[in-house]
């Protein structure tokens, strides 16, 4: 420490947990959007840091589809236990019931853009103001463009060609009313950064992303794990396979990379070497070249 | 593991659109494999699709709908690359005189600016620009990158004319480091690997001067400055009495035993821990997220300052200001505005709109009525409470201000402190 540099990692630690703390200070009721996967664990762990030693002072959101890895649910489950966190769930399931949303039909039906709606209805009923998410910038094209502070109008849209500008690290969180915020703390970080300082801090994460057997369908090159929420077409076969998940998002659409890296350092070594991005097997993102870009304006994640 | 023990280095580029800034971009991440597989299967099909005959790498970062169908960069992009020796942000502005504000957006948080220049075309006005854009903003350490070198038959003079016509004109700004580099980016002569085709050239290549450029002088380690973010109180059993002031420290080193003084109360104590986590810090410095208590019970919140006894900054109301105009609409003197700087914010009024600068000639524009989008201007502030600031020179952190629109909340304006 004598020439007062701090490594990449603490640098990329110091800037979340300062726009978490800007969150907690700038908004009336934050709240934070828990998936179960490693990034918003990630966040999660960052904020229990940046309030430590009092409480997170403010309640995880989950958007339940319905379609979860059981294994996230558990998960999610025992760190809200854990850290003593208040947890609000918003069920796909019931906005369907309830007329709200409408269920995709077909063979490649997913739930991810009915997401959209449970998440406007949840942050609508808790009057949230500032929705903090694990997305990255250096995930998908258009989140490379959006801000740490990210505003939405009253109906929750983003408007990319409007954004405001952000300079040295001063965060303009202020909003009329109906407005909110979508914030994103970890923007910086990349694939290996989170990896990296999940080892540094050994931060647990659900099995789903160590290697393990499974049961899977191989769509359009897409493993996906067989279960009751995916139809089997013509010509499909169930095939035992080895593998880990890069993401954790809903079981019908999330792919999955054949893998024997059981450990972290086995995981990172492999992400050193793959030659395709960690969406690369999301379904979600290969419906159009912008796909991305419009769920987001509509009020996506 | 060594990889966890690399400086993060944040470096801006500016350029327009046929200048090979994309090429050069796209030759950092491709060279130092950060381009994935599906990444270049999408920009090599999507650049199919629209005639193109080679693959267009622009359409790596610019990602907006709107930005594809244009072909320009209209936004700040972010990119990422690591090497074994540091890890790199790029922040990827339009260089074009209408797109000032987002230059200036991502030269507010880099260590580094390269500079494209053409080396058949040698300085243009947009050099001028981006190196004056580069010095307003303090950034510490430049590199400029003559490209092209390709299409001059790598000719030593043409390359030592623009370095000479460079350091006439930037003589006059005061950046403290420049360097200077001839390249090809579409061949990729110096960028990563040195060049065969220019013997004449003794200097390192681009990818070695990120790589050991030396940045850990950049953020000032002399004046002790500590915006408070929030009091953490966490009212348990175990911790009734904790006061735990959160911030991320903008200068200076500080070490638990320090005599510090708050602002704006002027109250005199002793560091007592800095930790965070529970973990104990030794020395905390910039830009260090931290959590810190003191030995007596000082009533501090958000916005307050803790410095060290014996070093203050300016405490004042009266702000002068270089300030980049960001919104479409233009302001007068006499507007009142909410003036964001480090943790705290006030209400202020513009009283006096100095003068506008030419950014391409440098040259100051008197008696001006109002200043508008992308224009860099002098303004005199008030607030409506004292701010603790210092010159935007001696801490970009502490001198640096966001001027916001009191009825739409937009930010309207970015200011350095004089």
């Amino acid at each position: 420490m004598s020439n007062y540099v701090i490594n990449h990692l603490k640098e990329l630690e110091s800037e979340a947990i300062f726009v978490i703390r800007e969150i907690a200070s700038q908004f009336e009721n934050p709240v934070l959007l828990f998936s179960g996967g490693k990034d918003s664990i990630l966040l999660t762990h960052l904020a229990k840091k940046a309030f430590f030693p009092a409480k997170i002072p403010f309640p995880l959101i989950h958007i339940d589809t319905g379609h979860n890895f059981p294994e996230t649910i558990a998960f999610r489950d025992e760190l809200v236990e854990k850290l003593g966190v208040k947890l609000i769930v918003g069920s796909v399931q019931e906005a369907i019931d309830n007329g709200r949303a409408k269920e995709e039909t077909g063979a490649d039906a997913s739930r991810n853009s009915l997401q959209i709606v449970s998440l406007l209805d949840t942050l609508e009923a808790y009057k949230v103001d500032a929705a903090m998410g694990g997305a990255r910038r250096d995930e998908e094209k258009a989140r490379a463009k959006e801000r740490f502070f990210s505003h939405r109008d009253e109906f929750g849209q983003w408007d990319p060609k409007n954004q405001r500008p952000e300079l040295w690290n001063l965060f303009n969180g202020r909003k009329n009313y109906g407005e909110h915020f979508r914030v994103f703390p970890i923007s910086n970080w990349t694939e290996m950064d989170v990896w990296e300082y999940i080892k540094l801090e050994n931060i647990d994460l659900p099995s789903l992303y160590f290697s393990h057997q499974r049961d899977c369908v191989v769509r359009d090159g897409v493993i996906l794990a067989n279960s009751e929420f995916i139809k089997l077409k013509e010509n499909e076969e169930v095939v035992n396979m080895t593998i880990r998940y890069r993401t954790c998002g809903d079981m019908p659409i999330t792919g999955a990379v054949e893998s024997e890296a059981d450990t972290l350092d086995k995981i990172i070594e492999e992400i050193a070497t793959t030659r395709t991005t960690e969406r690369g097997g999301r379904a979600d993102d290969k419906r159009a070249e912008t796909a991305m870009e419009d769920r987001k304006k509509q009020g996506y994640f | 593991m060594d990889y966890q023990d690399i400086e993060l280095l944040r470096f801006t580029t500016a350029g327009s659109v046929d200048d090979g800034k994309s090429t050069l971009i796209g030759r950092l991440l491709y060279d130092s494999k950060s381009i994935f597989q599906d990444q270049l299967d999408a920009v090599e099909a999507s650049s199919k699709s629209k005639g193109f005959d080679y693959v267009d790498l622009s359409l790596l970062t610019d990602g907006l709908k709107s930005e594809r169908e244009q072909g320009i960069t209209i936004d700040v992009a972010y990119r990422y690359f690591a090497t074994p020796k540091r890890k790199f942000i790029i922040a990827d502005t339009p260089g074009h005189i209408q797109y000032t504000r987002n230059m200036v957006t991502g030269a507010s948080t880099a260590n580094l600016a390269i500079i494209l220049i053409d080396a058949r075309k040698g300085m243009l006005e947009q050099t001028h620009r981006h190196a004056f854009i580069a010095s307003l903003l303090r950034i510490p350490h430049a590199i400029v990158c003559v490209n092209k070198m390709d299409l001059v038959e790598y000719s030593e003079d043409v390359y030592n004319g623009i370095v000479s016509d460079f350091k006439a004109f930037s003589s006059k700004l005061g950046i403290s480091d420049i360097q200077f580099i001839p390249i090809s980016a579409l061949n990729g002569d110096n960028v990563v690997n040195r060049s065969e085709n220019m013997d004449w050239y003794g200097g390192s290549t681009l990818m070695y001067h990120l790589e050991t450029v030396h940045i850990s002088s950049d953020h000032n380690l002399v004046d002790c400055r500590f915006p408070i973010q929030s009091v953490i109180r966490p009212h348990t059993l175990d911790n009734q009495d904790y006061r735990g002031f959160a911030g991320r420290i903008d200068g200076g080193v500080f070490k638990p035993g320090d005599k510090v003084r708050s602002l704006p109360s002027g109250f005199v104590s002793t560091i007592k821990t800095i930790e965070l986590n529970g973990e104990q810090i030794a020395e905390a410095f910039a830009p260090m997220s931290v959590t810190m208590t003191l030995e007596d019970e000082i009533d501090n919140s958000r916005g307050d300052m803790i410095v060290r006894e014996n070093n203050v900054p300016e405490v004042s109301q009266d702000l002068e200001v270089l300030v980049t105009w960001m919104s479409t609409k233009p302001i007068q003197a006499r507007t009142k505005v909410v003036i964001k700087h480090t943790t705290n914010e006030s209400i202020g009024m513009v009283k006096e709109l100095k003068y506008k600068i030419d950014i391409n000639t440098l040259h100051r524009i008197e008696g001006i009525d109002k200043v508008e989008m992308n224009d860099i201007a002098r303004l005199s502030i008030r607030t409506a409470k004292p701010l603790f600031y210092d010159a935007y020179k001696k801490n970009r952190q502490t001198g640096s201000i966001i001027i916001i629109d009191e009825q739409t909340n937009e930010t309207i304006g970015a200011g350095m402190i004089i």
